[in-house]
């Protein structure tokens, strides 16, 4: 596995674009320009934000989808489908309910035609080096999500892939449970018991990637790109709490930060071209009120703030986006910094919150600025949500449309500036006082 | 409580108002029918009777029939299986092929089978001249026509909802196209699958009996089994012996459930996609005999073998990489419309030329007429049964034991075939002259308010207990409770069985609402009569026209008013 002269190259992707097929407008771009080489014995980390287009990139390696253009050679063929010797867990474990833990992990050696007699004797040694050993005969729905994540772990090794994909593939589990099978899997790693010659795996969890990999590709939102590439120098087993380890992850977080600020404000010609995150109202007032309380008297280096809310990055980003948008912060470089507008926000009571936040919204999110005055300008002051989506849709993925419309519809019914009839799909201006 | 939580209804499709390619499923559906209608009719005189089946009377030969109205069940089963495997595929891998698919399987529900059985009849008959294979046939075929379409809807509409990543995982681990058939999509769509084929089947008893005894103009054909033995206890005015036809029934509506209803969907809920094991109901004696026993249980063994290397076999084309833009070949596009549009025109013209020659507007406005009769009939006894049956079903259903057991009974009278109990309310009516347009309605639904019955029991017992305690503890009670608590929470649960019943009961009026004791004939006004009385007088142009009203009945009842209430229901009144 160590330093040998020349590591073999496993897999190259060069120049590979993901792009929605829009019939009206010009196509959306979820993947754009990536190239990533894969060597023998490593470890690769694609760190990005949901939506940054790292597991569609997960899905193109493991030849499920086509990329609409670019090329993926595996072991310096082209890639043209599901390739033997590539192997995929699931985020959510994707076992078969109606088969037993031994039925689903022979499943990938029964799609090969192997013999009865061999594949039991193959299942057996996965399900044993996995840690599973005395399960064979259970169902899944009878595991914890820790030890079902093991059985997805052991039918991919037991095809014996070259590579191993995985796709966050500890996000579903509680955190003592994903750690413990994170070190398990290192462990392993590190023995050289696992018949893998490279992993690739895509996470949202600094921590995770910095714990685990050799090198990390973090991706930018918006059309997906590898914006950085970070080698990790540390010999496992990694000490969280060791300084380097600790100055890694502080480093991408500034990082992700600053490209997800920069994002929005370069990018867009449209004014309706910002996604608006799912986050609702009280998730913002709370975090304000965090941030102006001690210790962080107004500003919060987002890692402690992580650790001390509970956060993901993938949760606290959003957050600190949507507050960054609104003008009630300011995020930059790694830290929260709270605005007098946010400082305000934080004194006032409930009535004169909405009213800020309305106030915020009609200066900051013109989405909201339109929705108010279509309704304004309408006889019967009606306007179907069908509307809105379709326009947003000329700008971005469906996807990202219809969050970014519930979004805006919780954050106008929170201030006030509209109402919204879930069954008629309408806007209105009833019920506003 | 696996089983009452299985009552999906065999539809779920969110749009409700009709589109074109409803028309064009509409129309060739249709389309077909007459053509068989114009077929049958110019070759309806030379056919030969079958030779003579005598039916006896005598109970000894009770036991031999009833096998033998089983075997055509079986039969009729194994077909709409292979229909269902077939068509449901077809329609979930094309999506060209699901926009006429689709539609046409929800007309073919509402179509009224039994309008159809003089067609049928003939044309097996015309296949088999002289032999009573043809009319064995067209039993079965009338059966499968009861089973097949929501079964082939529910394995459709499991196929269209496998989860994403177990699709990619079956692809990433290389399973080909027929692997995949029957180790992912096959598995995951059986426990809605089975569902479907049981409450098929015990809609099935009630055709099987109707189906076993034809008369098309003067000539009645008639097949060994309890059908054609009530037929000819009415026409010897025998009430003994149709005692006897209603104990065979039960009994063999009592195996089947024991043996087959209730194992099978205990063994189904093994299929089903969940995250966390639900305590089923106890598992029926069957299946622990199954386990128990050594022989049986290698039987079983060696046929789930089976069916894995049959599943197994590595036929069709490995996976391959799909792009993700939907590639649009519009050539393929083209061709489809243009089939489509020949096929649509044809039947066009077929239907157009039928009401030419045969029928006026003074013929449609007749039967659209008596539809309306019967749709009142239909309404008020719905409106009836929903009044008994809802409170008494909420009783039950919040009390769980008495759920466990009322459960099975009412499943159990749903697929007990009801025109088996209309001699004694006949006789009823006859002895006490009293008004047939009144006094036969309530046949119609002798056998469908049990889906009523049913549903609402298990919506009741499957009502958040929390919410019926807060309920308690704010005093809400009387009217108010109902109002606010126990109907919004039944309510989804209620459509389904209403649904359920309603289609049946348009179907039973075929049956219902004529009705003879020997000599003596009863005639209610209604589309049922209409139809029944075409197909006595062998008019075949009149029994499409009956077919085809009550069909449009249906199908508006079922969009105007059930599914945009099922459709509310499952977005307001549900608790997720």
């Amino acid at each position: 596995m160590d330093g040998m002269a020349t590591p073999k190259i496993l897999l190259e992707v060069r120049k590979c674009q993901q792009a929605y097929h829009k019939d009206a407008s010009t196509d959306l771009v979820v993947l754009d320009d990536v190239n990533l080489e894969l060597v023998e014995g490593e470890i690769v980390g694609l760190l990005g934000r949901s939506g940054s287009g790292k597991s569609t990139l997960l899905r193109i390696v493991a030849g499920l989808l086509a990329p609409t253009a670019g090329e993926v050679m595996w072991r310096g063929a082209p890639l043209t489908g599901p390739a033997q010797g590539v192997a995929m867990v699931f985020q959510s474990f994707a076992l078969f309910p109606w088969l037993t833990v031994q039925e689903n992990v022979e499943l990938g050696l029964e799609a090969q035609g192997i013999a009865r007699t061999e594949r039991e004797k193959r299942a057996e040694s996965a399900i044993d080096l996995i840690g599973l050993g005395g399960f064979e005969s259970a169902y899944p729905k009878e595991l914890s999500g820790g030890m079902r994540q093991r059985v997805g772990l052991a039918r991919a090794l037991v095809v014996h892939p070259d590579l191993l994909l995985m796709d966050e593939p500890f996000s579903a589990l509680d955190v003592l449970t994903a750690e413990t099978l994170r070190t398990d899997l290192i462990d392993l790693w590190m023995e050289a018991r696992l018949p893998l010659k490279s992993m690739l795996m895509v996470t949202h969890n600094i921590e995770e990637a910095v714990l685990m990999c050799d090198r990390i590709l973090i991706f930018s939102s918006n059309p997906g790109r590898v914006a950085h590439e970070i080698r990790v120098p540390f010999a496992h087993p990694r000490d969280r709490m060791a300084v380097d380890f600790r100055r890694m992850v502080d480093d991408i977080y500034a990082l992700m930060t600053r490209r997800a600020v920069a994002a929005p404000s370069a990018a867009p010609a449209h004014p309706l071209a910002i996604p608006l995150p799912p986050i609702n109202p009280n998730q913002m007032a709370g975090l304000l009120e965090e941030l102006e309380g001690p210790p962080y008297h107004g500003k919060a280096d987002l890692p402690h703030l992580a650790e001390a809310l509970q956060l993901e990055v993938d949760e606290l980003l959003p957050l600190g986006e949507a507050l960054h948008l609104l003008g009630f912060a300011v995020l930059a470089e790694g830290d929260l910094r709270l605005t007098p507008a946010g400082r305000e926000f934080v004194a006032a009571g409930t009535e004169e919150r909405k009213a800020q936040f309305g106030t915020a919204l009609r200066a900051h999110v013109p989405l909201v600025r339109m929705i108010r005055q279509v309704l304004d300008e309408r006889w019967n002051h009606r306007a179907a949500a069908m509307r809105f989506r379709d326009e947003l849709e000329d700008h971005m993925s469906p996807d990202y449309a219809e969050e970014t419309l519930r979004t805006a519809i919780g954050w106008g019914r929170f201030a006030e500036i509209y109402s919204y009839d879930e069954e008629e799909q309408q806007f209105s201006l009833e019920d506003l006082d | 409580m696996a089983l009452l939580r299985s009552t999906h209804p065999a539809f779920a499709q969110s749009r409700r108002l009709p589109n074109r390619w409803d028309l064009a499923a509409l129309l060739c559906v249709f389309g077909a029918l007459v053509a068989l209608a114009q077929a049958v009719r110019g070759t309806l005189a030379p056919i030969d009777a079958p030779e003579a089946v005598t039916i006896h009377l005598d109970a000894i030969y009770l036991p031999y029939y009833a096998l033998r109205t089983t075997l055509r069940m079986f039969a009729a089963l194994a077909a709409s299986l292979l229909f269902t495997l077939i068509y449901a595929a077809g329609a979930a891998k094309s999506r060209r092929a699901a926009l006429v698919m689709v539609p046409a399987l929800d007309i073919l529900q509402s179509v009224p089978i039994l309008g159809f059985l003089t067609f049928t009849v003939v044309f097996f008959m015309n296949l088999f001249p002289g032999k009573v294979l043809g009319l064995e046939l067209a039993a079965i075929f009338a059966i499968f026509t009861s089973q097949a379409w929501n079964m082939a809807f529910s394995l459709y509409q499991s196929l269209i909802t496998v989860p994403a990543e177990l699709r990619e995982a079956a692809r990433c681990f290389q399973l080909s196209a027929w692997q995949r058939f029957w180790r992912l999509e096959v598995p995951f769509g059986t426990p809605g699958l089975v569902w479907n084929t049981m409450m098929s089947m015990s809609g099935g008893w009630f055709f099987v009996v109707a189906a076993e005894a034809v008369s098309v103009g003067d000539q009645t054909w008639k097949l060994p089994g309890i059908g054609s033995y009530v037929a000819q206890a009415l026409e010897a005015r025998d009430i003994r012996a149709v005692c006897y036809a209603i104990a065979a029934m039960l009994a063999v509506i009592l195996a089947y459930d024991q043996l087959l209803f209730r194992p099978l969907v205990a063994w189904s809920a093994k299929f089903r996609f969940e995250d966390v094991p639900t305590a089923g109901p106890p598992e029926p004696w069957l299946l622990r005999l199954m386990r128990r026993t050594r022989l049986l249980r290698q039987g079983g063994e060696a046929f789930g073998q089976a069916l894995t290397a049959f599943g197994g076999m590595r036929l069709a084309k490995r996976p391959h990489a799909v792009l993700s833009r939907a590639e649009n070949s519009r050539l393929g596009d083209f061709a489809f419309s243009a089939v489509l549009l020949g096929v649509v025109g044809l039947a066009v013209w077929q239907i157009v030329a039928m009401i030419a020659t045969s029928l006026g507007w003074a013929d449609v406005l007749q039967a659209l007429g008596l539809g309306c009769i019967t749709l009142v009939r239909v309404s008020v006894l719905m409106a009836l049964a929903s009044l008994v049956w809802v409170p008494v079903g909420v009783w039950l259903g919040l009390r769980p034991v008495w759920a466990r057991r009322a459960q099975p009974v009412a499943q159990f009278a749903a697929a007990f075939p009801a025109n088996l109990l209309f001699p004694p309310v006949v006789l009823f009516i006859v002895y006490f002259q009293l008004n047939p347009d009144i006094w036969l309605s309530p046949l119609m639904i002798l056998g469908t308010q049990w889906y009523i019955l049913f549903n609402v029991i298990a919506g009741a017992s499957v009502m958040p207990p929390d919410l019926i305690w807060a309920a308690g503890n704010f005093r809400v009670g009387g009217w108010l409770w109902w109002k606010r608590v126990m109907l919004p929470g039944i309510f989804p649960y209620y459509v389904t069985g209403a649904i359920t019943a309603s289609g049946g009961s348009w179907n039973a009026a075929i049956v219902s609402e004529v009705a003879s004791w020997g000599d003596t004939k009863l005639t209610a006004h209604g589309l049922g009569a209409y139809i029944a009385q075409a197909t006595t007088a062998g008019d075949m142009t009149r029994v499409v026209l009956g077919v085809a009203v009550m069909c449009g009945f249906v199908l508006l009842v079922n969009r105007l008013l059930w599914r945009p209430l099922h459709a509310y229901g499952v977005r307001r009144f549900t608790f997720d």
